[in-house]
């Protein structure tokens, strides 16, 4: 292939597409590794998600964290000790703010700008067409390697019933920022995952009348248990090694005696067993709903008129329906077959990182665990990076870990026993999927 | 290997959060160097570096702060402490350590990576510096062992030249404490390769110039040697020539 003169030619330099938190942390240890990268980003400032200053991000004024500080913070990078143990989001956007000061990231990143084509040149490189957000011409540049990190919270997940011949206000849980939104109003809030949790006791707090709609019974986990922060609890329970069935059995005792029976409560029973659903953390739900503050109701089936109805038949007059439906990872600027993406639209990756086909090419931060993303982002772009060094220095020790790794078993890293959901796609196991990486590392050190 | 991945000792009992005393001594103006940290051993506060180091490495330009370890602590308190300090300030930060002080930085550089570290009369090797303070301060060192305080003396940590006055400043260190840092298992391996100096004194009555060399080594190089100096090569009158070869190496290691 020739090179065209338009195309800039960064020769060894990385591409990281998001300054969130798992593009700073790519951008970090892929320097580290001695790399030179460009970082784009589409917004002016770093944070991604967190980042409340721009319209895509989902945050919200109450936002606060649902994984307590030691299983949310980088690894090396501690938040700061004195903070609570549930920090807010205006402490995590700081403290990522302040990450990127610390290791100098700016000086990688291009804000304002935005990735919109990669594609790989036959070589292991890559084309990265980017463009200025403000509009302008498109510039094209080739690169050794390109990391994806445009994080998985930003596209909203369209609602499975058609709301066009609703009269009320209808809007995505995105587009909630503030209680005022919700202030006096009849809200209907449709979503049982935490943010869907979160609004409906935002609402409970505010609205005149809240309804909650749940497609299935949650377990509701309270975000303290025996006056410690309840995953620090669980990560006892790890530590321990206890086998699955015995730490759902005890999840289910600690549920049973803290919570109580949600189903007293006129919530719907779970449908599935703990550990098999992305946790919801949520002390205050059943709270509202044993005050009467928030009426728990089924599944959405029609909106029609000023009118909602759900499943069992029963109907209610909300003007205002919030859709916590979730979000669906997008990848616009890629071929879908680059990430062997199917046609619900889920990428296939090995260690939800790596792409099986293109050895150049990786997404950070595409997990969903049962603690904070931010450990385990760094992780995966240590491994990252580490993979991308060991391929140009040593090639066939690569190809030898590449094989060894192929041959992973799919249930040592990620959950298979989960409830079949858009949600679940990327669910995994904090301890399963920190030892596979650490695995792979090892194997990468031995080889360096 | 795995255990770098999985902290659980972090996640299911965090160190309690404590008021740290941090002393500095500041550039003007501010030039973007790296900020230090130094991190003083047992029976020594921050204020060991106020006397001279701190002064002088702000007057070359280097924003220098000065980390007192916290009472009744650990390794494992101390090495959070160093990690929070470090975090915290603005850049990356160079960590330099002295004595038990340098063991403390060197389990710290396994957490955070550091600007670039420097070991002073670093005692790494627990067993070695008992074994060398029982022979120097039998009096001081022997109640440690049966769970009494140790105490240091003039003899063991200063060359005879040093003002007795900073003799009265040093504390005593509790047994456990003591116990866990002369037990405390081999520092892991650092993160982000951060370049690592050694600096010590053959002439130093706690950290052998064998043990120095061990150290050196570790990190892959040879320890710079100060002779004539004792253990407390920050109040030695002779401070200024380690400091500025410190930051001599320092200077050299950031151009790079």
């Amino acid at each position: 292939m020739h090179d065209t003169p338009e195309i800039a030619d960064r020769h060894d330099a990385v591409c990281v597409i998001g300054a969130g938190a798992s593009g700073l942390a790519t951008i970090k240890n892929l320097r580290e590794q001695g790399f030179s990268v460009d970082c784009y980003e589409r917004e002016t400032s770093v944070g991604g998600a967190w980042n409340w200053r721009h319209d895509r991000s989902p945050v919200y004024a109450g936002t606060h964290l649902i994984s307590s500080r030691p299983l949310t913070e980088f690894p090396d990078f501690p938040m700061p000790d004195d903070w609570p143990d549930y920090p807010d989001h205006s402490r995590v956007l700081g403290y990522l703010e302040r990450y990127a000061e610390h290791f100098g990231l700016r000086d990688s990143i291009w804000f304002g700008t935005e990735v919109v084509g990669v594609a790989p040149v036959g070589d292991g490189r890559w084309d990265v067409t980017t463009r200025s957000t403000g509009g302008g011409a498109e510039r094209v540049q080739r690169y050794a390697a390109v990391v994806v990190a445009n994080g998985h919270n930003w596209a909203p997940k369209p609602l499975s019933v058609d709301t066009s011949a609703f009269r009320g206000r209808v809007m995505h849980a995105a587009a909630y920022k503030d209680p005022a939104q919700l202030r006096g109003r009849k809200v209907l809030v449709i979503g049982g995952g935490n943010t869907g949790c979160d609004i409906a006791v935002e609402a409970a707090q505010q609205a005149a009348t809240v309804w909650h709609s749940t497609r299935r019974g949650y377990w509701y986990a309270p975000k303290y248990v025996f006056g410690r922060p309840a995953d620090q609890v669980n990560a006892k329970l790890l530590q321990l090694r206890l086998p699955l069935r015995l730490r759902q059995w005890l999840y289910h005792r600690t549920v049973r005696l803290t919570v109580g029976d949600v189903t007293r409560y006129g919530l719907p029973a779970p449908d599935h067993r703990p550990y098999e659903s992305h946790p919801v953390v949520n002390s205050q739900l059943v709270y509202y709903v044993g005050h009467g503050r928030i009426t728990p109701v089924g599944d959405v089936v029609r909106l029609e008129g000023s009118t909602v109805e759900f499943a069992d038949g029963r109907r209610v007059e909300p003007d205002l329906v919030v859709t916590a439906t979730g979000y669906l990872p997008r990848f616009e600027f890629l071929a879908p077959e680059l990430l062997d993406i199917d046609a619900d639209g889920k990428p296939d990756l090995h260690l939800h990182a790596f792409a099986r086909r293109h050895p150049t090419l990786a997404v950070v931060g595409l997990v969903q665990a049962d603690a904070g993303l931010f450990p385990l982002a760094h992780w995966q772009s240590v491994a990252v990076a580490r993979w991308l060094r060991l391929r140009a220095t040593d090639p066939e020790r690569a190809l030898a870990v590449q094989q060894k790794e192929s041959t992973r078993p799919l249930r040592s890293w990620t959950r298979l026993h989960v409830v079949p959901s858009s949600r679940h796609w990327f669910e995994v196991s904090h301890t399963s999927y920190l030892r596979a990486l650490g695995d792979l590392l090892d194997q990468m050190e031995v080889a360096s | 290997m795995s255990s770098r991945l999985l902290r659980f000792e972090d996640w299911t009992s965090p160190v309690p959060p404590v008021r740290r005393e941090v002393l500095s001594a500041l550039p003007h103006p501010d030039e973007g160097q790296p900020p230090l940290l130094f991190v003083p051993g047992l029976g020594h506060g921050g204020w060991a570096f106020r006397e001279h180091w701190l002064g002088h490495a702000a007057s070359r330009g280097f924003a220098a702060y000065a980390l007192t370890p916290r009472e009744h602590g650990s390794l494992r308190a101390y090495v959070h402490d160093v990690v929070q300090v470090a975090a915290g300030l603005p850049r990356q930060t160079v960590l330099i350590g002295h004595g038990t002080g340098a063991l403390v930085v060197a389990h710290a550089i396994a957490r955070y990576p550091a600007r670039a570290a420097v070991l002073a009369a670093p005692v790494l090797d627990g067993w070695a510096a008992l074994g060398a303070a029982l022979r120097v301060n039998p009096l001081g060192t022997l109640p440690a062992l049966v769970g009494g305080a140790l105490t240091l003396n003039r003899k063991q940590l200063f060359s005879a030249e040093t003002p007795d006055a900073y003799a009265e400043r040093l504390t005593r260190t509790p047994s456990a404490v003591a116990r866990s840092l002369f037990a405390a298992p081999a520092p892991a391996a650092p993160v982000g390769s951060p370049p690592v100096l050694v600096v010590g004194s053959p002439d130093d009555r706690v950290v052998t110039r064998k043990a120095l060399e061990r150290t050196a080594a570790r990190f892959g190089g040879a320890p710079l040697l100060f002779p004539g100096m004792g253990h407390d090569l920050m109040l030695d009158p002779t401070w200024q020539e380690p400091i500025d070869a410190i930051l001599d190496w320092l200077v050299k290691e950031l151009a790079e």
